[in-house]
């Protein structure tokens, strides 16, 4: 019995679109796996055939050698047999019941108890679902599935029902959380910083396709065909480390990297331990000096590895002691004259790098 | 004041009430998440009371119950009784009157409940039967008590069916509108006056500290 979830399936919407994803989860690698796609790529459809809401038009699903689905033998597991807990993008809380009542809803009161403790939720116990904070009420969809005993967890953009400030707080939450229960999940989204963030594995659909999976890194590192590098969106993905400020105090709001022997600087998003620094492409200038009469915070010297000219725009391989793609019109490579092997100057201001913790 | 009559037209209003919770609930169910095709035509029967004149259905419960009827030779078969001009036939044609009354709200407020929540439910492994239970029931218990208030109150006031079906048997089927209208007839105002004004006062206090009685309960709900 390999451990992984394979799926296979095929289904036409009555709108005309039609899903056709092939997909194989290597669980014991892929705690959290994430469907990452562009809006109308057919994401949601894919966690609700997983989950047994929706029947495909034909296909496999085989979850940990269990059959959920088999199209060809007639095979269609009820959601009920499956146990894949659903948490909706607005969580579908039971609103008649209190916090206590949902995460009970499917189990004995004392693991309900058990497991408001451990999610922190005892103090909230008696309160009703529309009295809580949406951070807390994913936290309580989370329990509720788990109290079930849920086999798989699947998540519909997970963070999309909560305001952009506590988005960043409940995304480092939602991961350790999602570790803790020990319970695979896969998780949708069409935000590379929540992808980042959460996911282990990545699967990658675009136009009811499945056109790449692997890990997180990989994938937004090394897209496998320009639609996937369009869909994911980032061309620089590096991993870095916090380096302390050296006198306390000094620069507020900004946070110092240190990416490979580069030191690069940011604002400060309140994040700790390892993490990864997020650049843009086109966020990114070259300049043959080292221009130090500017605003620009960060100034990297590195070489070029190639100039491949992409439309009006040229995209232009660097290595700073890492790798680093940037993109600049097709014009100023002309005018700069740049050639495998130049010495150039990437210049990246702190607001254009995005860090994204990476809880492990 | 014709005591027998009221008492006749309450235990016949509580009666058909039950009767239709126990019937209609699920008609109710089936309709608001089914998805057959056909659904279309069990809504227009379910809703045909509604148009068509109390003598007409009236007429046609009474061919259907009476005692050369498969209805009528299965019931005698089985009680030795007959079902004309008898409560329990009374009970069957009112049901059957009041049936869009106790039907329609329920299958609103049913499919008024959040998809979402039922699946939900459904992927926590628990039962459709049970989902019904705990989620759409209570979700649904406003739909629910306008329903049994509607039935409950048309069932109060009929006439023309109970009339047809039952006839004007003193203590088995007359009930309070023809115990008032058999007064009018016999020109005894007063008495008509008198049993008129009970119902109507009757009437009012019931659906009042229903609609009361809900507002409290629901009062109790979260509020947003």
């Amino acid at each position: 019995m390999a451990d992984e979830l394979i799926c296979r399936c095929r289904k036409r919407l009555r709108s005309g679109f039609e899903l056709d994803a092939a997909l194989t989860i290597p669980l014991d690698r892929a705690r959290v796996t994430v469907l990452f796609g562009p809006s109308g790529s057919g994401k949601t459809t894919l966690l609700r055939l997983l989950a047994g809401l929706d029947r495909p038009d034909e296909g496999v699903i085989v979850f940990r050698g269990a059959a959920w689905c088999d199209s060809a033998r007639g095979v269609h597991l009820p959601p009920q047999q499956r146990r894949a807990g659903f948490l909706f993008q607005d969580y579908a809380l039971f609103p008649h019941l209190t916090v206590a009542g949902n995460v009970a809803f499917a189990c004995p009161r004392d693991r309900a108890a058990a497991l408001l403790e451990t999610f922190g939720l005892s103090d909230l116990a008696a309160r009703y679902p529309r009295a809580i904070s949406g951070g807390q009420q994913q936290r309580v969809a989370l329990a509720r599935a788990l109290a079930a005993g849920s086999a798989l967890l699947l998540l519909d953009e997970p963070l999309s029902a909560l305001d952009a400030a506590s988005r960043v707080r409940v995304r480092a939450d939602l991961r350790r959380m999602l570790l803790a229960s020990g319970i695979p999940a896969i998780l949708v989204t069409h935000d590379r910083a929540e992808a980042i963030a959460l996911g282990d594995w990545m699967a990658v659909l675009v136009e009811g396709r499945i056109r790449q999976t692997g890990p997180v890194q990989e994938v937004l590192r090394r897209p496998a065909d320009v639609q996937v590098a369009e869909s994911v969106g980032v061309e620089n993905v590096l991993p870095a480390k916090i380096v302390l400020p050296e006198m306390p105090g000094r620069d507020p709001g900004l946070l110092t990297l240190q990416v490979g022997p580069q030191r690069l600087q940011c604002v400060d998003g309140g994040e700790t331990g390892p993490l990864f620094a997020c650049i843009h492409a086109e966020d990114i200038a070259l300049s043959r000096d080292l221009a130090r009469s500017s605003s620009i915070r960060n100034r990297i010297a590195g070489r070029v590895v190639s100039v491949a000219r992409e439309g009006p725009l040229a995209r232009v391989e660097l290595d700073c002691g890492f790798p680093l793609v940037a993109l600049i019109t097709a014009q100023s490579a002309a005018e700069m004259e740049l050639h495998p092997g130049d010495s150039v100057c990437a210049i990246v201001k702190a607001t254009s790098i995005h860090t994204a913790a990476s809880v492990t | 004041m014709d005591w027998q009559a009221i008492w006749l037209s309450i235990r016949l209003a509580l009666s058909t009430t039950a009767l239709l919770l126990l019937v209609g609930v699920p008609l109710a169910y089936w309709l608001a998440f089914s998805t057959r095709r056909w659904r279309f035509l069990v809504e227009a029967v379910v809703a045909l009371p509604l148009v068509l004149p109390p003598t007409v259905l009236g007429f046609y419960v009474l061919l259907a119950i009476g005692p050369r009827s498969p209805v009528g030779v299965l019931y005698a078969r089985l009680t030795g009784g007959m079902l004309p001009f008898s409560f329990q036939g009374l009970l069957i044609a009112s049901a059957l009157y009041s049936l869009p009354f106790s039907v329609q709200p329920v299958a609103n407020a049913f499919q008024a409940v959040d998809r979402k929540l039922v699946e939900a439910s459904w992927c926590l492994g628990v039962s459709p039967f049970a989902t019904f239970r705990k989620v759409i029931v209570p979700l649904a218990r406003p739909g629910i008590a306008t329903g049994a208030i509607l039935s409950f109150a048309h069932t109060m006031g009929e006439f023309g069916v109970v009339l047809m079906v039952g006839g004007n048997i003193a203590g088995v089927t007359r009930t309070v509108s023809i115990s008032i209208y058999d007064q009018v007839q016999a020109l005894r105002y007063d008495a008509a006056l008198e049993t008129s004004l009970f119902l109507l006062g009757f009437s009012f206090v019931v659906l009042a500290l229903t609609y009361a009685l809900q507002r409290r309960i629901w009062a109790v709900w979260p509020m947003s």
